[in-house]
């Protein structure tokens, strides 16, 4: 029983600790105070603001933009990529997995400043750098989430129905893409997630006008950050919570189990 | 029968990696070797030993070798006690972690220096109560700090996944040929989860090792990690060969500091989920 | 499977050539892309200036002068406008990177007062390639009840043990130098090893008190009494007295700096004329109101100083007084070696324990 609650102590520690900041920061963005160290009292007048904010909401929407098309991108091109790597022979295998883990252990520093010295030499930085950039890093992501679930899938399903008669694209979507798509899924959410939350790789690789909302808050760091800011990440952290949850606790989440 | 032509697949993948990570590592090592005019040199690697660049190096090296230290002490208990918990479905737990990452990461640390300043929340909690204040902000302490926030997640999952995947069977198997809790323990859980723990222990040490923005926010301009000097040396001095050359020795580094810790866990170790 | 094979490829191909002829492309628009200091330009104006003209203003921001300068020379936007610091123009007019101006395309430039173009004669001595947009003095932002007033007209109290952990230096390689400068009476445009040296020292023997490097942060832990003094702008003193009325500024005796920070069209700029039609538009007495309100710094622009309720066209902490600017020095750019030994000088205070 003493271990029980040790254990209840622990874990309520541990949330503590990893939402106590998100608790403050949605506080604050009732706080009806310009600056983001007194408390004037409680307000929605920041959520009214964000809304009329141009430049907000459009960091916003390229944000959103830059993680949904790259997590897309690169879960297409990571799934091939494990599909072919899954193909080959053991020792090309390890050397194509050891390739992969390259940009993963690199510095997100270095994977920036490597990627802006490559386009300021041969183009102008712009959204479409950041993309470029934005894919490369999710693509070992999803690679790294899929290629163990095609080593689980069984191969000599998939031989058999070709003997049947299946062309290979048939007998891949019936009997491989069943087996691999929660790698893939889970491959593009943290593809998105990583991508969502990337600073140092945007703040190298953007071109002018364009922000983020890492970028932004960043620039707007020195003279006070926005409280229409708080607001906006209060809005993305509940909608992610209710999708989250939906996804884990909704209708499809049992298909998904199954 | 290893089908040729699916191989194939890879090639666009192949084609990717060759122009945006092969040619920019390219970049740095010819900006690394090359002085302002074009030159060659090996002063921007040699630069290293210097004083200054030493010590921030060895200064990031110890806050990341703590950090991944802390995060494994908190992560290892963790995952067993989810493990033992009787709600088991891996999607929420993850979902727990994950979820804090979609608030910006740099205001979840904004939100830590709040707390932690001298008027900060928890000092006012803490003299309410009679106890003494905390003076950890703009310290290496503040950064360590807030890089286990930020990391911590990336510990917990590989663990969690490894340890999940234990079979039931193995454990009862070894009771009841009478092993304690701690035999079982050490011989089955801990090697069992080896690689989670390796590749938990990458996935936190590389990030600490060169983060930036962390000591930028929470170091008050007084900690000074080798990310700040690459930083700076691009954006604040504009000297990118000597930024191209820290660039290369962190990198190196990092490579060969891994490729030494993933040799000991097993090949392709690092699913995170 | 050849076939899927050849979709998959062309595919690729198509995306990657795709997102390749995406870059820099945008240059043949009406568009003007401007370089500015983070949050130092009202949004709103920014909109109302696209819908007045219809040409779409991308706006790139940086922290440093020195971030500017890499920004600029990485070569990778052509910018067409930039907001810079006075010493920082002065550089790049010696390497020949800024056009002159065209005052008949901005002839609402007779808004500002001439005293600032006379100021900004010590970087630009004809005024031929700059506009000063906001300017003020370096000083002490302090709270009244911490510290001693009377010891605020010297920089000296930044080094007084009394306030160990409570002082806020300049996160800033030249106005900290300037500071430890000052105090030994040598100018801040000095490059005398010597000098540099013993200002070094100073620097280093005042670590152990700063409670932190800040640059504009300083006035939100100012506000919230975490320290009891801070080196900052006039501009965010004036903005942090009106949060916490027990804080007050002073500019010591010693001497300060004084700096402007004006617009140029640099040699990158292929919108000149959308730029001219920018800097025009900022002159206009409701758009220079709209950015004081927004910025809160010292204007040089008469019209809008002179709307300005009195008691805040009199706030010595915004707007420095004459003898004040009188006694401060604008920064001068150094040449290359001397910029590299002071980068290192203060990477070494940085480092240090």
């Amino acid at each position: 029983m003493v271990k029980k609650s040790a254990e209840r102590i622990y874990l309520a520690f541990i949330f503590l600790f990893l939402y106590l900041p998100i608790g403050v920061l949605i506080v604050l963005s009732f706080n009806n105070s310009k600056t983001r160290v007194q408390w004037g009292g409680f307000t929605l007048k920041w959520y009214k603001n964000l809304f009329s904010s141009g430049s907000i909401m459009e960091a916003f929407g390229t944000t959103l933009f830059i993680s949904l098309a790259s997590a897309l991108f690169a879960t297409l091109l990571g799934t091939l990529a494990a599909l072919g790597i899954d193909a080959m022979k053991k020792r090309n295998q390890a050397v194509m997995i050891g390739a992969t883990n390259i940009p993963l252990l690199n510095a997100d520093i270095v994977t920036g400043l490597s990627m802006m010295l490559l386009f300021v030499r041969f183009t102008r930085l712009g959204m479409s750098t950041v993309l470029i950039a934005h894919i490369t890093f999710n693509i070992p992501y999803v690679i790294l989430n899929v290629l163990p679930k095609l080593k689980q899938s069984s191969r000599t399903t998939y031989e058999a129905a070709l003997d049947l008669g299946a062309t290979p694209l048939y007998a891949f979507f019936k009997i491989i893409w069943p087996q691999i798509r929660p790698g893939v899924f889970s491959g593009f959410l943290m593809a998105m997630t990583m991508s969502l939350d990337d600073f140092s790789v945007t703040y190298f690789t953007k071109g002018a006008g364009i922000h983020t909302l890492s970028t932004m808050i960043y620039t707007e760091m020195r003279k006070g950050i926005r409280l229409e800011m708080y607001a906006l990440s209060t809005i993305l952290f509940l909608l992610a919570l209710v999708l989250l949850l939906f996804m884990n606790f909704g209708p499809s989440a049992r298909r998904e189990e199954a | 029968m290893r089908n040729v032509k699916r191989q194939l697949l890879a090639g666009p993948y192949l084609l990717w990696m060759a122009g945006f990570i092969l040619l920019p590592v390219v970049m740095i090592l010819y900006y690394a070797f090359t002085t302002t005019s074009g030159h060659f040199t090996l002063l921007n690697i040699s630069s290293i030993f210097a004083s200054i660049h030493l010590k921030s190096l060895f200064l990031s090296l110890k806050l990341a070798v703590i950090c991944t230290g802390v995060c494994l002490a908190l992560s290892y208990p963790l995952a067993m006690i989810l493990n033992n918990m009787k709600e088991k479905s891996q999607g929420f737990i993850v979902f727990i972690f994950i979820l804090p990452m979609w608030m910006n990461f740099m205001l979840r640390i904004l939100a830590w220096k709040l707390l932690l300043s001298n008027n900060g929340v928890i000092n006012t909690i803490l003299e309410g109560l009679g106890l003494p204040v905390l003076d950890v902000l703009n310290t290496p302490a503040a950064v360590v700090f807030c890089m286990v926030y930020d990391f911590l997640p990336f510990m917990i999952l590989p663990i969690y996944n490894a340890m999940s995947r234990i079979q039931q069977d193995i454990i009862e198997a070894a009771g009841d040929l009478g092993a304690g809790s701690v035999t079982i323990f050490f011989k089955i859980i801990v090697p069992l989860t080896m690689p989670g723990v390796v590749s938990g222990i990458i996935m936190v040490f590389v990030p600490a090792l060169t983060s930036f923005a962390i000591s930028d926010l929470l170091g008050g301009g007084k900690v000074l990690l080798i990310g700040n000097v690459i930083e700076q040396a691009f954006m604040q001095e504009y000297n990118w060969n000597l930024g191209s050359g820290l660039s290369l020795v962190l990198m190196i580094f990092v490579i060969a500091s891994m490729a030494l810790m993933s040799s000991k866990g097993e090949e392709g170790g690092a699913g995170v989920w | 499977m050849k076939r899927k094979k050849a979709i998959c490829c062309l595919f690729a191909g198509l995306v990657f050539s795709g997102l390749l002829a995406g870059c820099g492309s945008k240059n043949s628009e009406n568009t003007l892309t401007v370089l500015n200091y983070g949050k130092y330009l009202d949004p709103d104006a920014i909109e109302m200036f696209e819908e007045e003209t219809g040409i779409t203003v991308e706006l790139e921001e940086y922290i440093t002068p020195e971030n500017m300068y890499t920004k600029y020379r990485a070569g990778a936007i052509d910018y067409d406008l930039i907001c810079t610091s006075d010493y920082m123009i002065e550089k790049l007019i010696q390497e020949g990177e800024v056009l002159e101006l065209d005052y008949s395309n901005i002839p609402l430039s007779e808004n500002l007062d001439s005293t600032y173009f006379d100021f900004s004669k010590s970087f630009d001595p004809e005024n031929k390639y700059s506009i000063p947009y906001f300017f003020g003095t370096v000083g002490i932002l302090y709270h009244k009840d911490m510290v001693d007033e009377s010891k605020v007209n010297s920089w000296k109290i930044l080094w007084d043990k009394e306030y160990s952990g409570q002082i806020i230096m300049a996160d800033s390689v030249r106005d900290s130098f300037m500071v430890a400068l000052k105090i030994l009476g040598y100018s801040l445009n000095t490059t005398d090893d010597e000098q540099l040296k013993e200002a070094q020292d100073l620097l280093l023997e005042q670590k152990p008190l700063v409670y932190s490097y800040l640059v504009d942060e300083a006035q939100d832990e100012m506000i919230s009494e975490n320290a009891a003094m801070a080196v900052v702008y006039s501009g965010e003193a004036g903005y942090a007295l009106e949060f916490n009325d027990k804080l007050a500024f002073s500019v010591p005796e010693e001497g300060s700096n004084m700096w402007i920070d004006s617009w140029f069209i640099p040699k990158s700029a292929k919108q000149k004329e959308n730029a001219e039609k920018f800097l025009n538009f900022l002159c206009r007495e409701d758009v220079s109101m709209m950015n004081f309100d927004y910025v809160y710094y010292a204007t040089p622009n008469q019209k809008t100083k002179n709307s300005l309720d009195a008691d805040l066209q009199e706030n010595t902490t915004i707007f420095p007084p004459t003898e004040t600017l009188n006694n401060c020095e604008v920064l001068k750019p150094l040449d290359d070696k001397a910029t590299m030994k002071l980068n290192l000088l203060w990477k070494e205070i940085k480092a240090a324990d």
